[in-house]
């Protein structure tokens, strides 16, 4: 057990491609924590995903021993946490468990939108802050400006800001310096009784639910009996550990330390974060305010291609759930789709993530349904309804009236683009709130309804930016508006998981659009096929598709029987994995890519 | 020749509904066509003596296999099988007449590019046996057979075409339609003066551009602008159809058009689920030996097959046996491609499960087949259509 005034702890703050994971990497390189034979890029991204895309989707922590300049070793614990808004619950309580934060701001680039973002969950947490210029060996750097800039955009002090190049290594040093002379040590009571808090919680293979925790007062061993105090559940200590960030087995966590411990908990739902850990007998009686869950704010359904494979995804769904308490799903049938799961998401990053790790972990190939958000649905009789699939949407006689979520969007933006952003937000029916300038660029802010952001808002923002933008969201409630269902009918056959909720002066547009890009993604039949875009019975938009008019092979010998029969037999094959409605068959990627407003 | 459809069909024995044929391939062209995927090659020089060796060789090998059976056909493809010496075509008839007894209305097939090079032997071709020129002028207007690859001129094939009817029974000559920038006025155009040539057969192929060729690459790079879309590929289609139905020529299968009693009978052996033996290198063929099935095959490249045959005595990949299921399902898919059809039967017979009724109903419903007795043919509706045919009725 360390003693409170040697003890650190902190997390990084930045935007996306600001060097996060980077600077991290050379933190624990350059104090010995994980052997140079052993290091990795980016190793505090296990996931493939993670490594991938560049981004950090789990919260993850590392110990790192380093001796100061002032000639004693000091105990830093860093939690790593997501960048992505999508995530930003998770920020928010791992900044809980940390006294201060390191802001890396890359001297190229300056504030962005997620800089924004995460830092004020770390002012909100009461964080220290020290501001870190990234990238200062790079000829664009502009520290200078940057400092300014975080001064009047965050308005703290960057007047003492590291200079850093976490590429080249150039200023790790100072930072590690800043940490220890900076950063505030922990406070707590080694002789009170144990008060911990859950940070976080994950799924191992082998040891099972895994439990993060940051001891506030107290001190816990392996072999203690324990209890979470929200769900009353007695746990006995297994396996104590620190994270180095692979597992290190320790005897004793004291007040300010972070660690891991195991003690049989079968599933990741049995805990619950931000709950307060205690000793079984005389503990505490005081718990930690701890956190509202997490709650799922964009729903789509997943259903298999191949509707034989309904079980395995069931089993799929159930071993990620194991590990992602956020994510929230139910059965569904679709008379189209057949058997599938109705599933819940903090964003669509999170969405896209629990689709891609479904596809490439366990191998099932998905059709995913249009993302849609929770409308309240007010009935006449007095009822309201919680929507998450326009599939359910009841009649419209008997609903008063609909409100949808808004939420309030904080866009970055250089001048240049303004216009183009403005426009963008316009058309997907934005309020202004405000609009100032932070140095060159623009910030605009935007009350939006969450179900035009959902889809492909972020991808034409990025388009009609060229990428320079930067885009962070909060929810700021429900409002009426006057919305309705529209269903899409192929061959005279509704297919309920194309069906959507439009604001009803734009669902002559989308539905126009939508059937000019199903006229595109469904390939031409034997016959022709009529595409509408209805609301109520009243269709507003309508395609024709024309029959197949050619295709056949030209040339057909002895020695082209073999390889033309197998090309069929494949094509049969292909055939068969799309959806039939009535007689028409839809590609899988045609249900999302019908949505799309790039049109 | 006897018609498949009247046939009470006993397994075994069920490639004589379509006949016994033997396939020559002669693997070396002059250059590489940009839209031709066939097994052919360039060489510098060819030992032609050699090859006749080896080619003797093959001959003897299968008519071993297939004593007491009557051949129907050869047929001399490529590659370009005009670039081989007359003499060498004349041995490998000898030694086929001297194998096989022949039928009544043998049929022997050489094909042949235009060029007066090539003119040159058709006399020797002639005396050697052949007598069926299948002759390669995929254009007639110049900057086309350019853009094609081809090393031949209009006039040069006119000469040439002149030449062969004089010299053979029966010519016929290959056009490639669909070509890039061409118009639906334009086919019309060059298809009137092909009919005005007075061939008795004509193959009119859509231009289709295959993986692994040179047009394939310049297509996928989009190098390749100017193709008609589906629609337009349809209309010269129906023009085609029409043009040659109007000069008595017409189609007998998707691409090939005939005078009455002017088709080809060795393609018909392909398409009417006969046996057909293949020697050359990348040959196909198929033979029924005691009551099972074989598809056979040969090493593509020349030099490979050519040792194979003279070191171990057969030029052949290890032979496979088809199951009934892929007999059924290769007799569709060719069959459906000639105007009289398949037995429905002898389908049966061959996948030993009727073909999905509901399915059959469907398509004879919205005009896309029809069915007279035993036989199901596809009609003029479903013919342009006829990959979408075969999936529906594929199992």
């Amino acid at each position: 057990m360390t003693d409170l005034e040697h003890i650190r702890n902190f997390s990084i703050v930045a935007h996306i491609d600001h060097g996060k994971s980077t600077l991290a990497d050379r933190l624990i390189q350059l104090t010995g924590t994980v052997a140079e034979r052993d290091m990795q890029a980016q190793i505090l991204d296990s996931m493939d995903i993670e490594r991938e895309r560049g981004i950090t989707i789990k919260a993850n922590s590392v110990r790192i021993e380093y001796p100061a300049k002032d000639g004693q070793t000091y105990i830093l614990n860093l939690i790593d946490t997501p960048g992505h808004v999508d995530f930003a619950y998770e920020v928010s309580r791992s900044m809980r468990a940390v006294e201060g934060s390191l802001l890396v701001v890359d001297a190229t680039q300056g504030v962005e939108a997620q800089t924004l973002a995460n830092v004020y969950h770390a002012i909100d947490a009461d964080h220290e802050i020290v501001p870190i210029l990234n990238k200062i060996d790079l000829p664009a750097s502009e520290p200078e400006k940057v400092c300014e800039q975080i001064e009047d955009v965050i308005g703290i002090d960057a007047s003492d800001a590291v200079h850093v190049s976490a590429k080249t290594g150039v200023g790790i040093p100072d930072v590690l310096e800043a940490i220890v002379t900076r950063l505030p040590a922990p406070k707590g009571d080694r002789d009170a009784p144990l008060k911990a808090m859950l940070v976080d919680s994950w799924y191992d293979s082998y040891l099972g639910v895994v439990v993060m925790i940051r001891v506030m007062d107290g001190t816990i061993k392996k072999g203690d009996r324990i209890r979470m105090m929200q769900t009353n559940a007695v746990y006995g200590v297994d396996k104590l550990a620190v994270l180095k960030p692979e597992m290190q087995d320790i005897k004793e966590l004291g007040p300010g330390e972070i660690g891991v411990f195991t003690a049989s908990i079968k599933q990741v739902r049995d805990t619950r974060v931000g709950d307060t850990i205690t000793s079984e007998k005389s503990g505490t009686e005081m718990a930690l305010p701890g956190f509202k869950p997490a709650q799922p704010v964009v729903f789509c359904g997943l259903f298999p291609v191949d509707n034989a494979e309904f079980e395995d995804l069931r089993d799929a769904i159930d071993k990620l759930a194991l590990n992602d308490a956020s994510f929230s799903f139910e059965m569904e049938t679709s008379a189209a789709l057949g058997f599938g799961f109705r599933c819940g998401f903090l964003g669509l990053l999170h969405l896209e993530v629990i689709r891609d790790r479904l596809e490439r972990e366990y191998d099932i190939e998905l059709i995913t349904t249009a993302p849609s958000v929770i409308y309240h649905v007010f009935m006449r009789d007095g009822t309201t309804l919680e929507l998450h699939n326009p599939a359910d949407m009841p009649d419209m006689t008997h609903v008063d009236h609909i409100e949808e979520p808004r939420i309030k969007a904080t866009i970055l933006v250089p001048d240049e683009y303004l216009g183009d952003v403005l426009k963008l937000c316009q058309d997907r029916r934005g309020i202004q709130i405000d609009l100032t300038y932070a140095g060159s660029r623009a910030m605009v802010v935007y009350d939006l309804p969450l179900n035009e952001v959902v889809f492909d808002f972020y991808d034409r923002l990025k388009s009609v930016t060229k990428g320079y933008a930067s885009f962070d969201y909060q929810m700021i409630g429900y409002r009426e508006d006057a919305l309705v269902k529209m269903s899409v009918l192929v061959n005279e056959e509704p297919v309920d998981a194309l069906s959507m909720m439009v604001h009803r002066d734009r669902a002559e547009a989308r539905g126009r659009l939508m059937c000019e890009k199903l006229k595109e993604l469904i390939p031409r039949h034997m016959f022709k096929i009529p595409i509408q875009a209805a609301i109520g019975g009243r269709v507003i938009a309508r395609e024709t598709l024309s029959a197949m008019r050619k295709d056949v092979t030209a040339k057909c010998y002895g020695g082209d029987a073999t390889r033309k029969k197998k090309l069929l037999e494949k094509q049969k094959k292909g055939k068969k994995k799309m959806r039939e409605f009535g007689r028409v068959s839809i590609p899988q990627e045609a249900f999302i890519n019908a949505l799309k407003m790039d049109g | 020749m006897l018609s498949p459809n009247s046939l009470q069909v006993v397994l075994p024995e069920d490639w004589r509904a379509g006949g016994f044929g033997l396939y020559v391939h002669w693997p070396f062209c002059q250059a590489k066509c940009p839209y031709c995927d066939f097994n052919s090659h360039v060489a510098a020089e060819i030992d032609q003596n050699r090859w006749m060796r080896v080619y003797c060789s093959e001959i003897r090998r299968i008519g071993a296999e297939t004593q007491g059976r009557i051949l129907d056909t050869v047929f001399f493809g490529g590659g370009t099988p005009s670039l081989m010496n007359p003499d060498l075509v004349a041995e490998i008839m000898d030694t086929i007449r001297a194998t096989w007894p022949t039928s009544n209305s043998f049929e022997v097939t050489l094909e042949a590019n235009p060029t007066s090079v090539e003119a040159a032997r058709f006399h020797g071709y002639r005396d050697a046996g052949v007598n069926r020129l299948s002759m390669g002028f995929q254009a007639l207007n110049d900057p086309d057979l350019r853009a094609l690859g081809r090393l031949h001129t209009v006039a040069e094939a006119q000469t040439a075409f002149t030449l062969a009817r004089d010299t053979f029974d029966r010519v016929s000559f290959d056009l490639i339609y669909a070509r890039q920038n061409q118009t639906l006025s334009d086919w019309r155009r060059e298809l009137s003066k092909a009919l005005s040539m007075a061939a008795d057969h004509l193959s009119l192929y859509q231009l289709t551009i295959e993986d692994g060729t040179a047009f394939g690459k310049r297509h996928t790079a989009g190098g390749l602008p100017g193709l008609p879309d589906e629609d337009l590929a349809a209309d010269m289609y129906f023009a085609t159809q029409e043009l040659c139905a109007k000069a008595g020529l017409p189609a007998y299968e998707v691409s090939n058009h005939a005078a009455a009693g002017a088709h080809s009978r060795h393609n018909l052996i392909y398409w009417q689920g006969g046996d057909y033996a293949g020697i050359g290198p990348g040959a196909h063929g198929r033979l029924t030996l005691n009551g099972t099935r074989f598809a056979t095959e040969t090493p593509l490249t020349p030099s490979a097959w050519l040792g194979k045959v003279e070191k171990i005595g057969n030029g052949e990949n290890p032979r496979t046996a088809i199951p009934g299921s892929d007999q059924a399902a290769e007799y569709l898919m060719m069959g459906l491609r000639i105007s009289e059809g398949i037995s429905l039967s002898r389908h049966a017979a061959m996948a030993n499960i009727s073909l999905n009724s509901n399915i059959i109903n469907e398509l004879r419903d919205n005009r896309f087949i029809e069915t007279d007795g035993d036989t199901l043919r596809v009609t003029a509706k479903g013919r342009p259509v006829l990959n979408a045919v075969i999936r529906a009725l594929l199992p």
